[in-house]
């Protein structure tokens, strides 16, 4: 990306431009800079259109794409955007991060399948899992009821302990971590959608009934109807939108800390270094906010999707 | 506004990939995991459950055992009263026994005195007898030698005889 460069040479310092290029995605992986030249891990491009294209960011040109000004490849003769699924940096966080997650809950579950769990208790990974898996397994069975839980448990559990790796994951500055995952729309809108249909799906015949028509005096009748389904559809559009900008603003907020020190560097030794210990110490707040955030985050998504479950899952009026 | 659209690539692979590892350890991860922490949970209430019914038990076997101990003691007391009441008989009967049996001896013992003392008093009199006999014959002998005084004698007893004869 061209607009790395430009940042870090030039002593203005474009601050908008350094916290979205850090919050955004990405056709490479920037790490740092050393001696004005990026070092960065170049990932593969997929594009198809009228076949599959792949190519890195750097030879886009040689194959007829370019940038656009939001930093997306489109079709250098026409400036349309093709179909992208390119492996970018988001999307590699993403692999790195569910495949961790796949390792850590397969080698747990391993380790119960070769213990007998009546006469030993959990030791090392295994113990530090169970208590997250088993918090969500409660938290289902309270609120989806004890006959069917045990069908939507894995699900909470994916859901909960993907957001809070993701979520711990972005608060990390360096490579496996720093993409802002759960801080994307994209992300946080799959992860809804899956409530969604898992709700849905799975409702109850008084769950369509008390949308479809409910049990209301006559002049409301009509009207019930629209509310309930906006209220269905709002239900995936809150959670999206909470996960994402909960995340996003703590993203900013930290960033910008850090971006104050380089801010008010040029202004002299004494207002620089004291305001770098000002914001050190906010630094070191708000990622401690962070931490406590993206525990939060990941619970109340978690849990907002059990109640949605549990309400689909009404077994009389 | 880069920030609030979805990129199609990342929804493209989120799903799949999300999808794809939750397919997998919802059959291979949390289930297994789940499971075997409750049936540990039951394990567990279940043992709870168990150690209060064995405290409860152990709570009515001490009742039993002071119960018991109870029994065994007043049953310890009745025992001795019985055996000091069974002491106190024995001493008495063996008391009365002796008593009779010494009466018994005494009586006997009496009788056999009194036998003696009647045998004694009988050789007594009869040496007495023989003596007075004796005593009378020398007396006689005495009184007698002359012819007179045999005949005064002999008229006086005749007197004597012919009275009581007269009497009776």
């Amino acid at each position: 990306m061209p607009t790395q460069s430009a940042a870090s040479e030039d002593e203005d310092i474009n601050i908008s431009e350094i916290i979205f290029d850090h919050i955004g995605d990405d056709y490479e992986w920037h790490i740092t800079e050393w001696k004005g030249k990026p070092i960065a891990i170049p990932l593969p491009c997929i594009v198809i259109e009228n076949g599959v294209h792949i190519f890195t960011a750097h030879h886009a040109a040689e194959n007829g794409y370019a940038f656009n000004e939001n930093g997306k490849l489109v079709n250098a003769n026409t400036g349309k955007r093709p179909i992208d699924i390119s492996i970018t940096k988001n999307v590699l966080s993403l692999m790195i991060s569910t495949l961790l997650l796949l390792i850590i809950i397969l080698y747990t579950a391993n380790w119960y399948k070769k213990h007998d769990v009546l006469k030993e208790v959990p030791t090392g990974l295994a113990a530090c899992m169970e208590p997250l898996v088993m918090m969500v397994h409660e938290m289902a069975r309270e609120n989806i009821g004890e006959e069917d839980y045990r069908r939507f448990s894995p699900y909470l559990c994916m859901a909960f302990l993907w957001i809070l790796l993701n979520n711990f994951l972005g608060i990390l500055p360096f490579f496996p971590g720093g993409a802002n995952l759960t801080g994307n729309i994209a992300i946080t809108l799959v992860l809804a959608l899956f409530t969604f249909f898992t709700v849905n799906l799975n409702g109850t015949r008084h769950y369509y009934k008390e949308i479809f028509a409910p049990d209301v005096p006559g002049f409301l009748k009509p009207i019930m109807p629209v509310i309930e389904v906006f209220s269905a559809i709002m239900k995936p559009v809150s959670l999206t939108i909470r996960l994402f900008a909960n995340m996003l603003a703590g993203h900013i907020m930290i960033l910008s800390m850090v971006c104050i020190i380089f801010i008010m560097a040029k202004y002299g030794p004494l207002l620089g270094g004291s305001m770098t210990v000002v914001s050190v110490l906010f630094g070191v707040f708000l990622d401690a906010l962070e931490c406590l955030v993206a525990f939060i985050q990941a619970y109340v998504f978690t849990m907002l999707s059990s109640i949605y479950i549990g309400l689909a899952r009404v077994k009389h009026e | 506004m880069n920030l609030v659209t979805p990129d199609f690539g990342l929804l493209f692979w989120m799903v799949v990939i999300f999808g794809l590892v939750f397919f997998l350890l919802a059959k291979f991860g949390f289930p297994i995991i789940t499971d075997m922490v409750d049936k540990r949970n039951a394990k567990i209430a279940q043992s709870l459950k168990d150690a209060d019914e064995i405290e409860a038990r152990m709570a009515s076997w001490k009742q039993e055992q002071a119960q018991m101990m109870e029994d065994v003691r007043r049953e310890q007391s009745a025992i001795l009263r019985e055996a000091t009441e069974t002491k106190a008989k024995i001493v008495a009967d063996a008391k009365a026994q002796a008593k009779a049996e010494a009466d018994k001896i005494l009586a006997e013992a009496k009788q056999q005195i009194a036998a003696e003392k009647e045998s004694a008093l009988r050789d007594v009199r009869k040496e007495v007898a023989l003596l007075s006999v004796q005593v009378a014959e020398k007396v006689l002998r005495q009184e007698l030698k002359d012819e007179g005084s045999q005949r005064a004698f002999i008229d006086k007893l005749v007197d004597e005889a012919s009275e009581a004869k007269l009497r009776s």
